[in-house]
Parts: structure tokens; sequence; C-alpha cells
């Protein structure tokens, strides 16, 4: 048989988008704490980044509260158990001793490392109204467009700037959403984590472009604590997108980030995630551990918090981004895409957690499960007892590619109002040979097919992307699933 | 154009056709017409490349050995397949669904893809000549749409794609007899002397408005009578059993 060049040029194509294209590292001088977890290192940590004494104890308070609790087990992706004293927990670039004044004082190597990932620092080639915070290991190394952001009043800084510069109002929100005293992972980040993202909004401003931050992990053996922080004053608006990726390694890396979102009166945050962190090779070797803990107060009365999540990267991912509904008539939404293939494990959903009246929440979660992989929609709807008039929809889809994968829906449901009203939906179904054919028989090769029906698939969740992320989305989405056919 | 030597499927140890020949020159108009069961939706599928049938004879399209090629490869060298039962794909917009087929198809063969108005340009126009409701080209591939619709569309992509060869499986079942028409002018206003076209149907109907140049008579997986459209007559007035 004749084998034509078109057929071998398509073959190396496929090869080449197999591979994970974010896998490189970056060779780059580093300071780093001593190994494991003790208070020298979260002094170590604290004192690195000059932070004031009251953060510094209640870092410790969170160390000491770490000690008393045992991490959990009830998830369905088992792990090897984790050695936490054999993990680096603070990691910067050596230029970073002295934070750089400008761009132009930046590490060559960093603004190279950003470039290849496609997130552009510099001033001429920055991304079109996205301004985006870089985070780097455990520091943040660039944030782009301040000055249009500081016109409007609009803070958007690192959490390390934000807690220099911004004091009272880092003191008065952090940790107000997601308690010290949590549970393990979150009660962990909240003794060691070393950066991530801040963002103010004032009352009554319209944030005018989309806020993104960028996270790589890059060093060996060191977690990634990133803590995030937004604000959405009274009236305003703001609307946060985060992707990340991380080299290929062939030991697991744990990124046990914390997120919290806060929305006073009529005010509303949409926040986005891309999740492509490095997910293991095809035998399920490497890859990064995603536990992450994510939750937005409704303060407010009418405010919204909407959560959108396209999560096709790590090898575990395990995390519930929830909406606490306080003020009365608020709302909050969950639109979630998560892919696992080859060996991948998600265990993952939302809580909605009704207080105020006339709350209302709203839960789409579409998953894909290929290969080996193993996928579960875990979500809790608890409607409290004077939330009078509440309401919850949730739709909750599986597509199964392959008999070799698993995929499990656990909605827990606590309604202690009678007034309120929930509704659920649930669907399995599989790409059928049928359609692959009928696309095919159009012209299209058995992966732009799989592509083509789980974008179908998804697509009310990928609309709820901002529109520059979207197209990014849909294609890393067939790539995801690249070689899961055949 | 096509020839079919000797064909022989069989799914699970059961046959089905059973030593099919048949040959299809440039500009020809073949109509197959067989009973319920018989093997002309195994014929079809077998042609488009679909997997899951135990084959061995030979087919040539163009002088190239049919079973080397995927499913795509013989979308992209002209092969068309209107389908007994078109598929739903939910949450693919059938415009979107056309542009990526389109596309996809003229890529593969080196010419320059159509962008977002040159397409558009192209669906409407086409469109308009099949009178399909254009409202449709924003729903979602087939979800929804009537069996007469569905049927419609696979004869709005068969237009948009301008294949070489057209393979109509039962196209006209479940056609008003107003789409009937406007299907079978669709069909004649495609005809070139270097395309051709498969037809398989129940219903003499049909030849009415397009005329075949062959009619063949499928049982039990084979070809057992050959003639000219006056065939589909003796059929319809006869029916198969006085063929057994
Ligand atoms: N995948 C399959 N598995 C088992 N039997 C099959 C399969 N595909 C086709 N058959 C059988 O082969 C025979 C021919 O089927 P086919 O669909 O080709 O008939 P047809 O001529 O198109 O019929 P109709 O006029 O009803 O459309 C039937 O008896 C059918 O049940
Ligand atoms: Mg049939």
């Amino acid at each position: 048989m004749k084998i034509d060049s078109s057929q071998i040029s398509r073959e190396k194509e496929i090869e080449k988008l197999k591979k994970y294209k974010y896998g490189f590292s970056t060779e780059i001088e580093n300071i780093k704490a001593p190994k494991g977890l003790s208070e020298e290192v979260i002094k170590f940590i604290s004192n690195m980044k000059k932070e004031p004494q009251w953060l510094l104890d209640w870092r410790l308070k969170a160390y000491n509260r770490l000690k008393a609790l045992k991490e959990p087990d009830w998830q369905k992706p088992k792990y090897p158990k984790i050695d936490y004293q054999d993990l680096y927990y603070y990691s910067a670039p050596k230029s970073f001793k002295e934070k750089p004044k400008s761009l132009d004082d930046l590490d060559p190597k960093l603004l190279e490392t950003y470039k290849k990932l496609g997130i552009p620092l510099q001033e001429q080639k920055r991304l079109n109204n996205i301004a985006v915070d870089a985070v780097f290991d455990s520091v943040s190394v660039a944030t782009t467009f301040k000055d249009k952001l500081t016109e409007k009043g609009i803070i958007f800084c690192s959490i390390s700037e934000a807690i220099q510069k911004h004091p009272e109002l880092v003191k008065k929100y952090l940790g107000s959403v997601i308690p010290l005293t949590d549970h393990f992972f979150a009660t962990l980040n909240s003794a060691v984590f070393t950066d991530g993202s801040f963002v103010y909004v004032p009352p009554g401003v319209r944030c005018p472009m989309e806020l993104s931050t960028y996270f790589r992990i890059n060093a060996s053996d060191t977690g990634q604590f990133e803590r995030t922080l937004i604000i959405a004053d009274k009236g305003s608006y703001v609307s946060y997108l985060e992707g990340c990726t991380a080299p290929m390694r062939d030991e697991n890396q744990l990124h046990a980030a914390n997120v919290e979102l806060v929305a006073l009166d009529d005010a509303e945050i949409k926040y986005s995630t891309v999740q492509n962190w490095y997910p293991g090779d095809k035998d399920g070797k490497g890859g990064i551990y995603n536990f992450v803990t994510k939750r937005g107060l409704c303060k407010g009365k009418n405010s919204k918090i909407s959560w959108t999540q396209v999560e096709t990267g790590s090898a575990i991912t395990w995390k519930y981004p929830s909406c606490i509904l306080k003020g009365d008539n608020s709302i909050g939404e969950f639109y979630s895409i998560a892919i696992t293939n080859n060996h991948q494990k998600a265990d993952t959903g939302t809580k909605m957690i009704h207080i105020g009246k006339n709350t209302r929440s709203k839960i789409i979660s579409k998953g894909i499960s290929a290969g080996f992989s193993d996928m579960t929609y875990r979500g809790l709807v608890d409607i409290a007892a004077k939330a009078n008039n509440s309401r919850n929809y949730t739709q909750c889809d599986s597509l199964l590619m392959g008999n070799k994968c698993g995929a499990h829906t656990v909605p827990y449901i606590k309604n202690k109002n009678s007034e309120s009203n929930l509704a659920h939906e649930a669907t399995t179904s599989k790409i059928s040979e049928e359609q692959l054919h009928y696309c095919q028989q159009r012209g299209l090769n058995s992966e732009e097919a799989v592509g083509l029906i789980v974008n179908g698939f998804c697509k009310e969740v990928l609309q709820q992307l901002p529109m520059e992320f979207a197209v990014e989305a849909q294609k890393l989405v067939g790539i995801s699933l690249e070689g899961s056919v055949g | 154009m096509l020839k079919i030597n000797n064909l022989k499927a069989k799914v699970e140890e059961k046959s089905i056709l059973n030593g099919f020949t048949l040959n299809i020159n440039p500009g020809e108009v073949h109509a197959i017409m067989g009973p319920n069961g018989s093997g002309k939706s195994t014929l079809s599928n077998i042609l488009s490349g679909k997997k899951g049938y135990d084959v061995s004879g030979e087919i040539l399209f163009e002088n190239s050995d049919l079973f080397s090629l995927e499913t795509e490869e013989r979308a992209h060298k002209g092969i068309f397949l209107a389908f007994q039962y078109p598929l739903e794909i939910p949450g693919v917009n059938t415009s979107v669904f056309l542009k990526t087929s389109l596309n996809a198809i003229r890529k593969a063969r080196g010419e320059k893809e159509l962008d977002a108005l040159e397409f558009l340009k192209l669906v409407k126009q086409k469109s308009k000549d099949l009178k399909f409701d254009e409202e449709k080209l924003n729903r979602q591939l087939n979800v929804g749409f009537s069996g007469g619709e569905k049927k419609k569309n696979e004869i709005l992509q068969m237009s948009i794609l301008n294949p070489k060869l057209s393979i109509l499986d039962e196209t006209d079942s479940g056609l008003d007899i107003d789409a009937l028409k406007i299907v079978a002018n669709g069909v004649n206003s495609l005809r070139r002397k270097n395309n051709a076209f498969l037809i398989i149907t129940h219903y003499q109907r049909l030849l009415d408005y397009i005329k075949p140049d062959h009619v063949h008579v499928l049982m039990n997986g084979k070809i057992i009578k050959s003639g000219g459209p006056e065939l589909a007559l003796e059929l319809e007035k006869k029916g198969y059993e006085s063929f057994s």
C-alpha cells in the first residue's frame, strides 16, 4: 500500500500536538527556602517578603492549627502520601532578591519564558486589552497595564505588593472567605503562601479590561501555594482570568492555592480559569496535583459571583469553586468543563450555600473522560432555613470516550427551606461511532471530529469565557483529547 | 469512475453483500432499488468507509483502491454520502459544521479555505436554491429537525461540497411532494459530464424527476437485474416477487 506524503505530515502534526507544548523548563538560578515545613521556613518566607508582624503571626497561627489537622481522604482519586518535609516552600529567581523596578530590569530569561508561553510582557507586544500579572514559582514577576488601571482607582498587583501598599484592605479581607482553619490544604496555604494576585475595584467602577494572572511552576520539588484575593466594592464589576502551565517532570508537584472573592452590594465578579498544568505522561507518570480551594462570598445584596473553569491539565484535579450567597438576591454560578485523558483523575464540582433570601444559583458541569481516566462531579447545594424563595438549577452532563474510563456524579442536597426550589438534571453519553463516521464522511479526520463533537458538548460553558480565551480554550479541548480515538 | 468488483461483506458471520459488481462512469446516474434488508445501506456505508464490516473484493475510485483510504480521504477525493438517517450533533451549529466540512475538504485538496464572508454568501445562495430555511443554519446540527428537514440538509451539504460521486441513500423517503421536486432539481442542477450519482430509492416516483441512465435491482446482496428507466416502472407494477 502506498502512503502518500500528506498522511505522513498529518501524523507528524498530530504527534507534535500530542506533546505538552508548555513542558519546557527555564534554567534559572533560584533562591530557595530550606527544604521542609517548619516555623523557621515560615519566618524565612515572611522575611523574604518583608512582611509586617501581624501577617507572620497569622501564618504561624495557621501553622499551629495545621499540626492538628489531617489530610482529607474522602476524595475519589487516591494518591501516594505526600512527604511535606521533602518539599521546598519558596523558590524565586535569584534576580528577584530586589524586586526589579521595571521590565527592563527583568531577567531576559523570564521574558523569554513568558514569550514562549504566549504571554508577552513587554509593552509593545502586550495582549490587547488584557492586564496580566505573571507569577513564576513563588513570586509575581510583572504586572502589565498598571497605569491605565490606576487611573480608575483599580488596584491590580501581586499580593506581596498589596501587603506592603494596601495593608488595611488585605488585613480586612484575607481569610474572610476561607478561614484560617478551614481544612488541611487551605490552612497549609495560609501558613506558607508565597505570591498571587490582588484586585480591588472601587465602588461604582466597571473594570475596563480583563484582568489575568498567569501561573507558572518552574522549579522542581517545589510546591506552589499562591493566594489570590479579589474584592469588588459596591456596584463594581470585574472579570478575571487565570491560566496555568508547568514543565514536564517525572515527579508529582503539589499546587495548593487559595482564592478568595468578595462581592459587596450590587457588585459582580466573573472568575474564569483555564487550567492546563502538566497532566503527566500517557502512562500516568508525573503531573501536577491541583488541590485548590476557591471560594467566593456574595456579601452584599444583589451581588453576583460567577465561576467558569476549563480544567484540562493536572494529574489530579481536586477542587470545588464555591459561592456563599449571603446577601439577599445574590447570585452564584458555576460553569465547568473538566477533561481527563490517559491516567488523569478529577474530583471537582461546586458548593452553593444559600443564606440570604431570594438567592439563586446555577450549576452547569460538563465532564469528559477518555483513556483510563476517572472523573467525578461532586456538588453541594445547601439552602438555609431563612433563605426564603431561593432557587438552584443543576445540570451535570458526562461524556465518555472508550470503555476504560469512569464518570461519576455525586450531588448532595440540603434544603432546609420549604419555599425554595431545586432542579437537577444529569445525563451520561458516549460519542457514537455513527457521529464520528458522519463527520469523517464530511471530510474531518477523527481528531477533528472528536474536537468538534466535544466542543459542541461543552458549548454552554465555553460561551461563558471572555472572547479572547474562548478560542484558546476550544483548541485546548481538542488537544487534550488527542490520541483518545482510533 | 467507480468500479466495484465482486464485493462481499459480512457482519458477525452474517453475509450481507454476496458478490456485488457495478461500474459507474463519469456523467452517469445509477439507481438501485431493492427490498428492505437487501444490503443497500450496507453498500453505501462501505463505499463511504464505515468500519465494522468484513469485506473482500475490489473497489476502485478513479483508479485508487478505496480500501486503502480513510473515510475522510474518500470525502476529500469527492465521495459524498447523503445518509439514510442523518446524525444529530448537539451543540454544533449547522452553519459552522458546513463551513468546517467544506474547508477541511478544500484544505486537503490544496485549495484556499473560504473565509466567513465568502462562505456565508455561498451557503445563502445554496439555501435559497433548495428552499432550505436559513434560520435552520443557526440551529444545532439536525437537532430537532424534522425527518424531511434532515434530508434536505444532506442535499444542501451535497450542493455546497459539489462532490464527484454522490450516493443518496433513500433521500426521497420522508420528503413531501414539493420537497421531492426541489431535491430532484438540486441533483439535476449538479449533474455534469465529470460527476456521477448513485441513487438508492424505494420509489419509482423520484426517477420521474431524476432520469437515471441505469437501474439495478438488488436482492440478497447482489444485483439480479439491470436495465434502463423502464425497469423501475416494471418493478413498480410487479413488485420484487417476480424477480426472485
Ligand atoms: N451492523 C450490523 N449488524 C448486524 N446486521 C446488520 C448490520 N448492518 C446491517 N445488517 C443487516 O444486513 C441487512 C442489510 O441491511 P441494510 O441496512 O444494508 O439494508 P437496506 O437494503 O438498506 O434496507 P432498507 O431498505 O430497510 O434501508 C439487514 O438484514 C440488516 O439487519
Ligand atoms: Mg437502507
